[in-house]
Parts: C-alpha cells; structure tokens; sequence
C-alpha cells in the first residue's frame, strides 16, 4: 500500500560558514506514520527538522509540505501551512510568562474564532490528552518538571489539530519510565488523531516503541531509510555501530525474543 | 464547503439530527452556537438520534463539541444514539468522552476591599523583606570582603580588572559628555537669570557649589546605576536563571565572593573616579558657556571659581561617591538574585534595580546633606 507523501526533501543543502551541515539530503514522510531521524550528535538532525519548518535557510534543493512548495509558497499560503503543523521543541520553549492553559490557549486565540468557554474547555481536554490534569492548568511554566514540561510543549503542538507534528528529542531529559511513557503517548495520539510524526532522537527506545521507520542520517545525506529491520541489516559504519553496539543490540535481541 | 453543519428534525418523541461538513476547528464558532441552539431548544424529545455519515471532516473540536451535545442530554436523562460515524473518529470521540469530567477549581471570588488591603499589606511586607534582603547582602558582602583580607589569594583579581574595565573605563566618555553638557545648562540658566541683577559673577559661585557638592556625584550615580547596576541585574539573574550559580555554589566556591564581592568593590572604586572626571567635565562645560554665552574670559572664571569653592564642597561630593556606588552595587546584586524562572521576572528584577537604586541614592544624599549641615562641613 502507497501512502501519500507529506514531507518531500529532495537534494537538499544546508550550512553554516564553511561547512554543509546537509549535503544533498533527500527524504520522505508518508501520512500517518512516525518517521524516527537518526543520527550522531551534529549530523544534522535538529537542523533538518529546523529547515523544514523554515527557521534555517536552505542553500539549495526544495521542501514540500503537504504539497505546497516552501519557496514558492507566499506569505499567506506560508501562514496557513503553519498552522497545519505543530512543533514541540527541545526545552518546551514554553512562553515563560503564560501560564500552561495559556500556553495551549496560544494558537487557539491568534488563529480561531473560538467562543472562552470552548477555548478552555479544548485546552483543558487537550492537556487532558497528553496526561495533566486541570490542576496543572493554571500553573506557570518554571513550576513544571521536565515531563510535564514536554507534555504542556505536546498540548500546545496540538492545539491546532495539526496534520504533521514535529519533535525534537521528545524524550531527552526523561527518566526511562517517563521516556517510554511519552512514547506510548505519542503513539497513541498518533493513532486517535491520525497525525503524522517527524521525530528526532537519540533515544533508541523510541525508535523500537514508537517508530514506524527510521532515517539514519551521516555525512549529510540519509545513508539508511526504512522499517527497523533494514537498520540492522545496513551496512553502513557508523548504522552498524549504532544499532549493533551494546545498547542497540540488548535492544535489538529484546525485540526478536518479545 | 458544506454550509449547513447540522439540521434538527422532531418526530414526536424522537429527535433526529442530521450532521454534514466539516466539524473541525475552523467552523468551532458556527458549530459551537448550532450545538448549543438545539442542546436548549429540544426539551421535548425523549430520545435523540444523531447521524455524523454526512461529516466528511472531523476534528477533536469537533468530537468535543459533539461530546458535549451528547453530554448535556444524557445528563437530563435522554437517550443519545450516534450512528454513521466511520471508525477511525470513534476513537476519537471515546477519547473526548474521558475528558473535561473534573473541573477545575473555580478561582475563589474575592472582596474587593480585602484584596486592596491585601495587596497594601503585600507591598508593605514586600518593602520590609526589601529591607532585609539589603541588609543580608550588605552583610554577605562584608563577610566575603573580610575573608577575602585575611585569605588575599582568594581575591578574584582577573575578574574585578575585567569588571573595572566594563564598569569604569568604558563609562568615561559617555559620563563626561553628559556631565559637561550639564555643567553648561547650569552656567547658562545661572548667567541668564542672575544677568537680571546684574550679578552675573555669582553664577560661577553656583555652578562650582553645585556641581562639586551635589550635582556630579548624584548623576554620575544615576548614570551609573542605569549602565552598571541594571547589567549586573541581568547578567546574575541570567546566570541565576541557567542554574550557573548553583553550579558554583556545589563546586565549592561562594558565588558572593566570586561574582558578587569583585563587582561592588568595583562600584565602590570606579564611583569616585567618574565623579571626579564628571566634576572636571561639569566646570569645565560650565566655563566654556561662561565665556561663549556670558562674555566671560576664562582667566575671571578662574579666579573667581578660586574663590567660591573650597576643598570642603569637593571632600563632599568625593565622599559621598564610595557609599553610592556601594548602595548600587548592593541593590543590583541582590535583584540579580532574586530572579526565578520565567523571561518576564528578569524584566521586572532589572527595573526594579534601576528603579531601587536611583530612589536610594537620592534618599542617601539627602542623609548626607543632613549629616554635613550638622558638622559644618
């Protein structure tokens, strides 16, 4: 079965000063899947997310969102196409002024016409989704622990319906119980809302439970694309070590016995 | 676009509804007065079906709004039926029907009186801990300094040279344009109105006075605490923020004696150092106004600023400059540490720094002006 493709990079490059941090990099996302991208630390992975949602720019190549071209979108198709997205970032970027029912409110308020009752009751059903309760509501940003944190960034990423949500390290800074929490819900949402997920990670647990393929990015280009079982086979180094080093295999033989 | 998003029809006691369109985000508004209009309208029906096959959007806006429908009449007690909803939005709607079931804690209603006495009361504790929080780093500060006598190698040298560069020496221009231009306003307001009794003379008397005692020691303070203070601010409060100072602190070193006592010796130091320059650039715009505006040779204003002051207006001003420089030094790093968390707090800590330290420099000069009346000085 082919899916529709959403996220369409192709031949793209990206640098700073000297150095293309992406090099001819090409790359799909289907609908409705979690793509997991890969990668040693400053292969590139946040930059290409960062590029797609345009707060890098490009050199060279093209990205297409759900079928608009981002160099040939103007400012108004551009807009519009943003709020078909959400983006949880690295830290939360919580607006640390907000309270966290305001933080969800955010988007609602400055893109719907929504009546107050029904502004707080999605934002309370969304922070209900992503697992926090109505007394969290009303709490400010720096009062939250590093789950709670990314789970308010979750609640806000959605708080659009978003077709494709964006997550960067999503699971960084958990403990492993949070951590594999997250996953599950992200892949629960995923499923109940139809979402598709671009998620950056380091976390090899995430890819197991929550990916439904991986990209493995080295030297700038997408050396490796596929369901897990193609990691394992590929034949690329620095693929082999991840997936086969002591962490990826205990993992790796975890799954064939489960 | 589908424009009619829901229509009602009532067969005795059943009530049929027929959804189509796009329930989603985008039409909330429409839909949500649509949802409310037939929630309230339709009391007489015993049974309500509701038949979602015409939706061919469907978003968690709308499962909710849906949900609440369906919420508000079983809770009167009707029985609710949703047929032709495709599969993939039925989990969805269970999704929305665990939600919103607590509310949240209404926020208590208040008396308006109460909370303007609460709020005097708050800004009347707020001021005491003001208080005790200079008092604590006044004392903090001192304890360091002492340390730092008896252990010398402890000093942070590298960093108060540093601090003295940022603090003292790239404030020297800006402090001598400002202080000269006002040391020019003064000659030229003083000539302009003691020309009227023909007493021009003794505008110089007021121009040297003024500015010796009081005048350039309380706006290089001012400009001071503007520059140095409000960055001090900033810059513990972002430290503060990024945890650095706790880094610090379990690394064993005492972040006062570190970051904090190197910055108010270097206050204390550069704050009579910029009185004298801003002194010299005041008298000296002072003169040049004297001569261009009142036709008075440099050689009379000379002379006749020899005679007005004496070094008792200079000790003045020169000795109030260290305890200025100390009061802003104190303020600023005790709001750079109070900072929490958020953005918005590091705003208001640094205005409150500025804001403090200008309003105790002032009251400081005041006590000084009462205290060398009362010595003769």
């Amino acid at each position: 079965m082919t899916k529709k493709i959403v996220i369409k990079v192709r031949d793209l490059v990206v640098g700073f000063g000297d150095t293309n941090v992406l090099d001819h990099l090409s790359l799909d996302v289907r609908a409705g899947e979690i793509l997991g991208v890969v990668g040693a630390s400053g292969a590139g992975k946040s930059v290409l997310l960062r590029t797609i949602i345009g707060l890098l720019p490009k050199r060279h190549g093209s990205i297409d969102v759900l079928g608009v071209d981002l160099d040939k979108a103007n400012e108004a198709e551009r807009r519009a196409l943003e709020r078909r997205w959400g983006v949880l970032f690295q830290q939360g970027a919580l607006f640390s002024s907000l309270t966290v029912i305001e933080n969800v409110q955010f988007p609602m308020r400055e893109n719907l016409d929504l009546s107050p009752r029904l502004m707080n009751e999605m934002a309370l059903a969304k922070l209900e989704m992503v697992g926090l309760t109505p007394d969290d509501a009303n709490k400010f940003p720096s009062e939250l622990s590093g789950g709670m944190t990314k789970r308010v960034g979750l609640a806000r990423a959605l708080a659009l319906d978003p077709e494709i949500v964006f997550l960067d390290e999503p699971t960084s800074g958990l403990d492993p119980i949070s951590a594999g929490d997250f996953d599950e819900l992200i892949r629960t949402l995923q499923q109940t809302l139809g979402l598709t997920v671009f998620m950056v990670t380091h976390d090899l647990e995430s890819l197991y439970t929550a990916c439904d393929r991986v990209a493995a990015l080295a030297d700038g280009k997408v050396v490796a694309e596929g369901p897990l079982e193609a990691m394992l086979e590929c034949e690329h180094p620095w693929v082999r070590d991840y997936f086969g080093g002591k962490r990826g295999g205990l993992l790796a033989d975890r799954r064939i016995s489960a | 676009m589908g424009d009619v998003l829901l229509t009602s029809e009532l067969k005795g006691e059943r009530l049929e509804l027929a959804a189509s369109g796009s329930w989603t985000a985008a039409h909330a508004r429409e839909l949500e007065s649509l949802v409310d209009g037939v929630a309230s309208h339709a009391t007489s029906a015993k049974n309500v079906s509701i038949d979602m096959a015409g939706v061919r959007e469907f978003d968690t806006f709308g499962a909710w709004l849906l949900e609440r429908l369906t919420r508000t009449w079983s809770s009167a007690g009707r029985e609710t039926k949703i047929v032709g909803l495709p599969k993939h939005d039925r989990g969805l709607l269970e999704e929305m029907h665990g939600v919103n079931r607590k509310p949240p804690r209404p926020a208590a209603q208040e008396n308006r009186i109460v909370t303007a006495l609460a709020s005097v009361g708050r800004a009347s504790a707020g001021f005491g801990r003001d208080l005790m929080l200079f008092a604590d780093m006044l004392g903090a500060a001192c304890v360091a300094a002492v340390r730092v006598v008896t252990r010398p190698r402890d000093f942070r040298f590298t960093s108060t040279v540093n601090q003295f560069d940022r603090v003292a020496w790239q404030a020297v221009p800006i402090i001598l344009l400002i202080t000269f231009l006002i040391g020019g306003i003064i000659a030229q307001q003083g000539i302009f109105h003691f020309r009227k009794f023909g007493a021009e003379l003794y505008a110089v008397d007021m121009v040297g006075i003024l500015i010796l005692r009081e005048i350039g020691v309380l706006i290089v303070a001012i400009m001071v605490a503007g520059r140095s203070g409000s960055s001090y601010t900033a810059e513990l409060g972002s430290m503060k923020m990024r945890e650095e100072i706790d880094a610090l602190r379990t690394m064993g070193f005492d972040p006062i004696e570190v970051l904090i006592l190197p910055r108010i010796l270097v206050l204390v130091v550069a704050l009579p150092v910029l009185t004298f320059l801003g002194c010299m650039a005041a008298l000296y715009g002072g003169g040049l106004v004297a001569w261009l505006y009142g036709g008075m040779s440099p050689d009379i204003y000379i002379a006749r600023l020899t005679e007005a002051i004496s070094l008792t207006h200079f000790q003045v001003g020169m000795l109030k400059a260290p305890f200025m420089g100390l009061v802003i030094g104190i303020v600023a790093c005790s709001e750079g540490l109070q900072v929490k968390g958020s953005a918005e707090s590091l705003g208001l800590k640094t205005t409150a720094s500025v804001v403090k330290s200008i309003f105790l420099v002032i009251v400081l000069d005041g006590l000084f002006a009462i205290f060398f009346a009362s010595i003769g000085m």
